[in-house]
């Protein structure tokens, strides 16, 4: 699934961040390099940033500005890592996260 | 330790604002901001602006925030990205997760002489059956998607909230290329202007008013895949058998922003509750002082508005800041805010404005009362 934007009649959607690959939950995917790595997952159609604790219930984009930590998710080992304000670098390891740590 | 003549929290058109003033002031200014790039929500106002001249009628959002960051950078402004303040505390110490690149941090606590918090607002929420799914968002957060990333949140979406949030985020989700299937109302009538609604109705939208949402109905894995409305009565309850349902993988919501802020609460900083200005605000002066001496707010924390009013108010702020640390003479700066607050003034005119223009006389007047002069903390 390509949720990326193909044309616009105001903005300038001419890209020239570098492609990149990250993987996601073991899954290959392309990335703008520098974007919110939310942006990343949701281009490709990935919605489901993490599970509550409690209930297991998924939690994906909220807020978009890093009030919410909804996406929070596990970023090269690094649990709570807020997605939509940390951007993109080739070779990230991103995993979903499960409660408050993977497992947690 | 480290410090700096003023610490800005905040970096959108209230902090960048008071920035500029401050750093062409001669102050040392710091800027810390949580987000990856600085101009606040402005990056995402693809619109352009009403209003007069001087307050940039008919210039986009983005324009105002790469203006603004040019004058920033020619004012000397350091700016610190991806570095969130987490504490602040008595005797003007400031402590920031400060970004180092490669996921590392490091935590510096500053001494700031003067502390000027534009901390911005954040979404309301409606709360239904299913509100929390992934699918369900703010209206703000669809507009950072599209605007910002130029990524779209979903094809079908449901807004939730005829505001102009409401009305125009429809609009620039269409432009993005989604499909807005409703625009859903509990008031009995559209709420933003009717340009903004007009645009929404000739695209075929239908605006339900007096409607709400029931329920976002997910599927096996939590995601939202249907969306019931319903009509409401008169108290905003749901009228049983009145029910529609809309086939959306999106819920956004627009149903107002209320200020943030968690610093000026930690620093018991005065408040007072207005309604008008999304709730519970930091009491200011006409020099945006909070009832603690050298410690400042602006913008949306201080009762939420718009872009132009938080740059206006931003501005004071750092005319203020500096003038109490010497680097501006008392007449010079009085003459300056004066013509700043009447272009406040000017912005809040008009029909929605003039409730605005009284709210925050009243914000003015109570300081007077309650607290007289800033106390030192």
């Amino acid at each position: 699934m390509n949720m990326r934007m193909e044309n616009h009649v105001v903005i300038d959607l001419k890209r020239d961040a570098a492609i990149v690959e990250i993987s996601v939950d073991g899954q290959k995917v392309k990335a703008c390099e520098g974007e919110p790595i939310l942006a990343a997952l949701l281009a490709s159609g990935i919605k489901i940033n993490r599970y509550t604790m409690k209930k297991h219930e998924p939690r994906g984009l909220f807020c978009g500005i890093g009030q919410c930590t909804d996406c929070a998710m596990i970023v090269n080992g690094q649990p709570n890592v807020r997605t939509c304000i940390t951007p993109v670098q080739a070779g990230m390891v991103i995993q979903t996260q499960d409660g408050l740590t993977k497992g947690g | 330790m480290l410090s700096r003549d003023i610490v800005i929290i905040g970096a959108g058109p209230a902090g960048l604002a008071a920035s500029i003033e401050a750093g062409k002031a001669g102050a040392d200014v710091l800027v810390a901001d949580l987000n990856m790039k600085p101009g606040g929500q402005l990056f995402k106002q693809i619109h352009k602006f009403f209003g007069s001249s001087e307050h940039h009628s008919g210039t986009r959002g983005t324009d105002i925030g790469i203006r603004l960051l040019k004058e920033a950078e020619n004012a000397g402004v350091e700016i610190w990205l991806r570095s969130a303040v987490i504490g602040i505390f008595p005797g003007n110490k400031v402590a920031i997760r400060k970004d180092l690149g490669d996921g590392k941090t490091e935590l510096i606590t500053l001494l700031a002489k003067k502390i000027i918090m534009a901390t911005g607002a954040s979404e309301n929420v409606v709360r239904f059956k299913g509100w929390t799914s992934p699918g369900v968002m703010g209206a703000g957060a669809a507009q950072t998607m599209v605007n910002v990333n130029h990524v779209k949140p979903g094809k079908k979406i449901v807004m939730v909230g005829s505001g102009n949030v409401g009305l125009i985020v429809s609009y620039q989700l269409m432009q993005a290329g989604c499909e807005v299937v409703a625009v859903v109302e509990a008031a009995p009538g559209i709420g933003g202007y009717a340009v903004h609604a007009a645009k929404i109705c000739r695209a075929g939208v239908p605006i339900y008013t007096k409607h709400t949402v029931v329920e976002a109905v997910t599927d096996e894995d939590g995601c939202v895949k249907e969306v019931v409305i319903a009509e409401v009565d008169g108290k905003f309850n749901p009228v049983a058998g009145t029910e529609k349902r809309l086939e959306a993988d999106t819920v956004t919501i627009a149903a107002g922003l209320k200020p943030v802020v968690e610093l000026p609460r930690l620093l018991n900083c005065d408040f007072s509750y207005h309604g008008l200005f999304g709730g519970w605000i930091p009491l200011h002066n006409k020099n945006m002082e909070t009832s603690v001496a050298g410690i400042y707010v602006a913008g949306d924390s201080t009762g939420v508005e718009e872009a132009n009013t938080a740059l206006e108010e931003g501005r004071i702020a750092g005319i203020a800041a500096a003038e109490s640390l010497g680097l501006i003479p008392a007449d010079r700066a009085d003459a300056r805010k004066k013509e700043i607050w009447g272009r406040l003034e000017s912005l809040r005119m008009g029909p929605f404005g003039e409730k605005r223009l009284k709210g925050k006389e009243a914000i003015l007047k109570e300081y007077k009362e309650r607290i007289g002069l800033p106390s030192v903390r």
